[in-house]
């Protein structure tokens, strides 16, 4: 299933300067998996001892996944994966 | 400058001094380091403190900001707000000594005037005109305010259900206002997606959010300040993203360093409301990070379901011998009621629950008759008015004696 990832700017530079890949997933950990597959770099960048590191939001369709069931959150075919900074605001 | 470059929290890595706010190697968040080796007569800084601007700009040599000029600085001066002595707050909580930081004196009224003044004069140095945030409501005041102030065009993001006293103190000063449909949350992730697109755009609190948070630190430097260069026991801090929370702790411990003040960092008690009280919940649980939350309360202000400084929040009350409470929206407004008999300060929501967090450590024996005690209130009560709609009763009478008289006979038989 086409899933689209848009990377944050502090991320472009590990995906050859792109804003965003085209995966495929279906579950939220399944498309960071094929993002890994196609640009290893990100891998520690996003993760830590197997989940996301804790300053890493990941939204979809706005929602953050936090709300869903995190890694384990289905995709249904042409989702959007939003990856951002969780350090901002206050 | 003092300040030498920015430093992630988490990992280590350092950055110069440049507009940036995260990591890119863990995502962790970047914070100014500093090099006071050089201070070696601390009489002499001390001094120099006391001799300078009436305004939080006395203290620049500790903040990031290119020297060595205050005084040509332009805006509108933050910060010397009121530390004031409550005997009848501590006598009604059954406590020795308390006092009230009371930071509605600021020019928009809160305690955003002190984060925005460091992140908008680094924002010039660094050759940004355009300030722009994500806020709870004091932000969008102080933003449009100081890019007023500074002749920098603003754009200020907002939820769209924000009390309309804030609306309005924010528009007034002619900035690009938005109101985002959806909570503060939304908003900022919005900012955060909109600040990477936006390159020539100062969001204070995303891309300058190192600099932006180091003011926080003149509330702990005014606090020691104001108390002869001493320091307080413990200290009362609401937390919506934990920034200032953190910051007030780093303040005290950057004057303790260099020498300025002896003693330890106080213990620190931070305070939210029931309906959005992510760090509180973790502190309660034992946990080292904080679950988001969707935020129902009536402290809009502190409405941060997802608090980027949520970990250090639960860090330093640990490390300091604090906690982190809650309390509902029915003691919200009791503390804002509380406050205002007993000292005459008028606060909004936020101030509400520090002093009604205050109230609840009192009643709990958290804290001994013996203790300095600060409470810092951040915000202004005419920008909630709703909190205190219906409170109370007023007396309506003609213009007659008698009217005038039968009005208190009727109250004095009830």
């Amino acid at each position: 299933m086409a899933i689209t990832v848009k990377l944050p700017t502090q991320l472009r530079d590990a995906a050859g300067g792109a804003a965003s890949i085209e995966v495929e997933g279906a579950t939220v950990g399944e498309a960071l998996e094929s993002v890994f597959t196609s640009h290893g770099e990100l891998r520690n960048r996003l993760y830590q001892d197997g989940d996301l590191r804790r300053f890493v939001n990941v939204y979809l369709a706005g929602e953050d996944i936090r709300f869903l069931d995190g890694l384990q959150t289905p995709l249904p075919d042409g989702a959007e994966l939003t990856i951002l900074p969780a350090v901002a605001g206050g | 400058m003092a300040a030498k470059q920015l430093k992630c929290r988490e990992c280590g890595t350092e950055y110069p001094l440049e507009a940036r706010y995260v990591c890119s190697q863990c995502f962790g968040p970047l914070e100014v380091g500093y090099d006071h080796e050089h201070i070696s007569d601390v009489g002499e800084v001390r001094r120099r403190i006391q001799g300078g601007l009436q305004n939080m700009w006395r203290y620049h040599d500790f903040l990031p900001l290119e020297g060595p000029q205050p005084r040509t600085r332009t805006g509108l001066p933050a910060g010397c707000t009121p530390l004031i002595r409550a005997d009848r707050l501590a006598e009604r909580l059954g406590l020795g000594e308390v006092w009230v930081k009371n930071d509605a004196a600021n020019p928009t009224h809160s305690f955003k005037d002190r984060v925005v003044s460091v992140a908008a004069t680094r924002a010039r140095e660094l050759g940004f005109d355009t300030l722009a945030c994500a806020s709870t409501g004091n932000l969008a005041n102080s933003v449009a305010a100081y890019g007023a102030a500074l002749g920098m065009a603003s754009y200020v993001l907002i939820p769209a259900d924000l009390e309309e006293q804030k609306v309005l103190a924010t528009g007034v000063y002619g900035t690009n206002l938005v109101k985002v449909r959806g909570n503060y949350d939304d908003v900022n992730r919005l900012c955060t997606e909109l600040s990477g697109d936006r390159e020539n755009w100062a969001f204070v609190n995303i891309n300058m959010r190192p600099y932006y948070a180091e003011g926080s630190k003149t509330v702990a430097y005014e606090i020691a300040e104001q108390l002869g260069w001493e320091l307080p026991d413990r200290v009362v801090v609401p937390i919506a993203s934990g920034s200032l929370f953190t910051k007030i702790g780093k303040g005290f411990a950057e004057f303790i360093d260099v020498g300025l003040i002896d003693g330890d960092v106080p213990t620190m008690n931070g305070a939210q409301a029931t309906g959005c009280s992510p760090v509180a919940t973790a502190f309660r649980d034992g946990q080292d990070f904080c679950r988001p939350v969707k935020p129902h309360t009536i402290a809009k202000s502190l409405a941060i379901g997802n608090p980027a400084d949520g970990p250090y929040a639960l860090d330093l009350a640990r490390a300091t011998g604090g906690s982190i409470d809650m309390v509902d929206d029915q003691e919200i407004r009791a503390g804002i009621r509380l406050l205002a008999e007993t000292t005459g300060v008028f606060t909004e929501t936020a101030g509400g629950v520090t002093t009604a967090v205050l109230q609840k450590l009192a009643e709990s024996g958290a804290i001994g008759s013996d203790e300095r005690v600060v409470i810092v209130i951040t915000g202004e009560g005419l920008k909630t008015l709703d909190a205190v709609r219906d409170s109370f009763t007023a007396y309506e009478v003609d213009p007659t004696i008698d009217s005038f008289e039968a009005a208190f006979a009727e109250s004095a038989r009830v």
